[in-house]
């Protein structure tokens, strides 16, 4: 098994000084065009309702993968989506939608609002302890579960001799209730390409155990951030205890070990992991394949998700340099073989649990 | 330095605004036909925006769902089901086409304003200014059972609530000007509480086209204070006259001149190489449109009543309707149950009409029915006439329902001078004429 690779499209926060304007759809499409001439499994883009900081602004991270997905074949697009505050329903479709517009590329990025200010934003409710919000996240990626769920993949009959465009027997209503919300469903959106699109938790070993439990019971995607190829270790087989005893199979859950890295910084080679931040990464892309194939033989990650430094620089690296090293070693796939994000990270497009009969 | 025939000639003719709708939920479109495609696939989608765009339409325009409509609790199968999350699919489109207005339905009722707010300000960035909202609210129960905020808005509330939430929205629009730094927006009203600075600055149109579909005294107000669309209802030219002249009435009360507001009904088609041929197609569709289960529904949703039995060769009900039955949800509100009633069975029976032909006769009847030259002829004569300024066109086939439209009509305005040949500029404001967004000091 070759070790999976993928990246953040962000600018780490900082960068700018002054007031502008966002970034443009030409600039999203570079980079993911850049990442996708890479060969990488996907891209992730973050997103949050906290106050601006100079700089162009924050455009909605569903949006902008949107505008990306028709203009580009194969990659998987990961925004972030927060739970918080937003409708359980409204995101389950537009991930939902995502899926279909990229044709079977989306994935889920869960986060959540921990700020007073996002809070005053929406004026719904008072701020809340992490945990309480991560049970709440866990909730959320329950619905969109069962919504995604909600329609059998038969369910579209088009049968004109008994005037029914579906077979209702198939829509089901998911009947969810939790603490902070209920919904009845079924979903507006039928099934998407993937079936259920790739749920992603980052983690680290700090977060809160609801945040873990999250993960246990819905991420198909870890993005873990780990000092050292030992703690990778110990998180792994946490991880996998709790997938276990959430009643799933640790094998279809993917380990990336985040890894900031500047490859166009002029840095000498080096690497720290201290601070508690991601592993850091300064120096040349033959450098950078040598730490990635040693921790990657060290430990029992899938893989590793980059944070670029300069992400239009350092993806150039990633595509020119980097990739063809770790394919030479054999560490990484020659290209795309199949379509979804699902088919990149091997795993197997699921069943809807409403299904009751297995197609003869 | 005046051209010495600019006194002599005509006065310019009006220009026609036209935007496409996708093909939606309801008996209008044609699922059963073999031309049929997908209602889901993204390549649906993309043929309908770049004909609308190779039509050099105004606007493409999506509608919304947050609950499948039921029937006795159970959810109705007749028609198409199902459809894409409408600002996602568009943010999608605005990365495949370059000039092409982008309209997404989303409701007011269950949403927030600096959600919603930040998310169309990113369609409008991302599209370079196209992006528009069709502002909706649901004051259903039935609805709300899919939410976090839960049911209910009081009906007479739902407009209250739009204009709170429009006003919040353009203030948070406005809140980031040129060069920065972002202000903070904050309000407190009956409906909203919020303190933020925008996330992003203003956008290329500097607020999206607000779009605006209700029919009522206040939702006529409501369009005549803050949209700068009205998706009317009325499309025969009598009843549309009277509308028009109504709303644009009512503009100058908000400092507004008629121009700022265009009134665009939803209309159906059908083309003949003839008018025999057309009128023939028309019939033809209509009984597409209205198979024997779906005539049976028709009547269900006014009568209140299960009616599964009923013979649709036969005659209306016996019975009278249920007035608060539940029966049937998600569709708008059925009204004086009664009354209309006791109109169809007038027309039936006046007509002589089986229940199927009833319905046909009440529900289905396209717009305009005619050759290219009469269609465009007609078209023409409601923009001229002040019963209109353009046309959101229903197909009723996906993904071609408008092929035949934009390939045999759209040449015929243009040669009348009506319509656009190309694009002028580059936003959605710019083809609808709008005037520019001027800033509204943060107060």
């Amino acid at each position: 098994m070759t070790l999976r690779l993928s990246t953040a499209l962000d600018e780490p926060g900082g960068a700018a000084d002054a007031w502008g304007t966002p970034r443009p759809a030409d600039h999203w499409l570079a980079l993911v065009r850049r990442a996708e001439r890479a060969g990488l499994d996907f891209v992730t883009l973050g997103d949050s309702f906290a106050p601006p900081s100079p700089g162009g602004g924050r455009l909605d991270a569903v949006a902008v993968l949107a505008s990306v997905a028709p203009n580009t074949e194969r990659i998987g697009l990961v925004p972030t989506v927060t739970t918080t505050h937003t409708e359980p329903f409204h995101t389950a479709s537009s991930i939902a939608t995502l899926d279909f517009v990229s044709r079977g590329r989306a994935g889920w990025l869960v986060d959540v609002s921990t700020g007073l200010d996002e809070a005053l934003a929406f004026g719904r409710r008072d701020p809340a302890p992490p945990g309480e919000l991560w049970s709440e996240a866990a909730d959320a990626a329950e619905v969109a579960a069962r919504l995604w769920d909600s329609w059998e993949d038969d369910a579209e009959i088009r049968d004109v001799a008994t005037g029914r465009f579906i077979d209702r027997e198939k829509l089901h209503y998911i009947d969810f209730e939790g603490r902070a919300f209920s919904v009845r469903g079924p979903s507006i959106v039928p099934r998407p390409p993937q079936g259920r699109p790739p749920v992603v938790v980052a983690l680290d070993e700090r977060a809160p155990g609801e945040r873990w439990e999250l993960a246990a019971r819905h991420a198909d995607i870890v993005l873990l951030t780990a000092a050292s190829p030992p703690a990778v270790q110990l998180a792994r087989s946490a991880l996998d205890g709790r997938v276990a005893a959430a009643g799933r199979d640790p094998g279809a859950v993917r380990l990336l070990v985040a890894v900031a890295i500047d490859l166009a910084g002029g840095g000498s080679g080096g690497e720290s992991g201290d601070g508690g931040g991601p592993l850091r990464f300064s120096g040349t892309p033959e450098s950078l394949a040598v730490l990635l194939a040693d921790w990657y033989a060290a430990t029992q990650a899938d893989g590793f998700h980059l944070l670029p430094t300069a992400p239009e620089a350092d993806l150039a690296a990633v595509a020119d340099a980097l990739v063809p090293l770790l394919r030479r070693r054999g560490l990484l796939r020659a290209g795309y073989r199949g379509r979804t994000l699902r088919d990149h990270l091997g795993l197997t497009r699921p069943a809807s649990r409403y299904a009751t009969e297995v197609p003869q | 330095m005046t051209d010495p025939g600019e006194h002599a000639r005509p006065h310019p003719p009006k220009q026609i605004h036209l935007a496409a709708h996708f093909p939606g939920v309801n008996n209008t479109t044609v699922w059963s036909d073999p031309e049929s495609g997908s209602q889901i696939d993204f390549a649906s989608f993309l043929h309908l925006a770049r004909t609308a765009e190779r039509g050099k339409f105004d606007f493409f325009f999506l509608a919304e769902g947050l609950r499948l409509r039921e029937r006795a609790g159970r959810v109705h199968d007749l028609d198409v089901v199902g459809r894409p999350e409408s600002l996602t699919v568009l943010s999608a489109l605005a990365g495949v086409t370059s000039r092409l207005g982008l309209a997404a339905t989303v409701n007011a009722t269950f949403n927030e304003p600096y959600e919603l707010a930040r998310r169309l300000a990113s369609l409008d960035h991302l599209s370079g200014g196209r992006a528009a909202w069709n502002v909706v609210t649901s004051s259903d129960a039935f609805t709300g059972e899919n939410f976090r905020r839960g049911g209910y808005l009081d009906r007479a509330d739902r407009y209250l609530r739009a204009a709170e939430f429009v006003g919040l929205a353009r203030a948070l629009w406005d809140g980031w000007p040129p060069g920065g730094p972002p202000t903070k927006v904050t309000h407190t009203g009956p409906q909203f509480r919020v303190s933020a600075r925008p996330a992003l600055p203003r956008s290329p149109q500097g607020h999206p086209v607000v779009i605006q579909a209700g029919d009522s005294d206040e939702g006529r107000e409501f369009g005549a204070s803050t949209a700068d669309v009205i998706f009317s209802r009325h499309s025969t030219l009598e009843t549309a006259r009277a509308f028009y002249k109504d709303v644009k009435a009512r503009l100058a009360a908000h400092g507004r001149s008629p121009d700022e507001l265009k009134i665009m009904p939803g209309v159906t088609y059908v083309l003949g190489d003839t008018e025999a041929e057309a009128r023939e197609r028309a019939a033809a569709i209509r009984r597409q449109q209205v198979s024997p289960q779906t005539a049976v529904a028709f009547v269900e949703r006014v009568w209140g009543r299960d009616l599964s039995g009923l013979d649709v060769e036969g005659p209306l009900p016996d019975a009278d309707p249920v007035p608060d039955s539940d029966l049937i949800q998600g569709w708008a509100h059925a009204g004086d149950r009664f009354g209309v009633a006791e109109q169809w069975r007038a027309i039936a029976e006046e007509k002589k009409l089986s229940v199927r032909e009833l319905v046909i006769e009440l529900t289905g009847r396209q717009s305009f029915i005619g050759t290219p030259a009469s269609v465009a002829a007609e078209l023409d004569a409601y923009v001229q006439g002040d019963a209109v300024d353009g046309f959101i066109l229903v197909p009723h086939l996906t993904p071609g329902g408008l092929d035949d439209f934009v390939d045999r009509v759209v040449p015929l305005l243009q040669e009348r001078g009506t319509f656009r040949a190309d694009y002028a500029g580059t936003t959605l404001r710019d083809h609808l004429g709008l005037p520019a967004v001027p800033r509204e000091p943060a107060s």
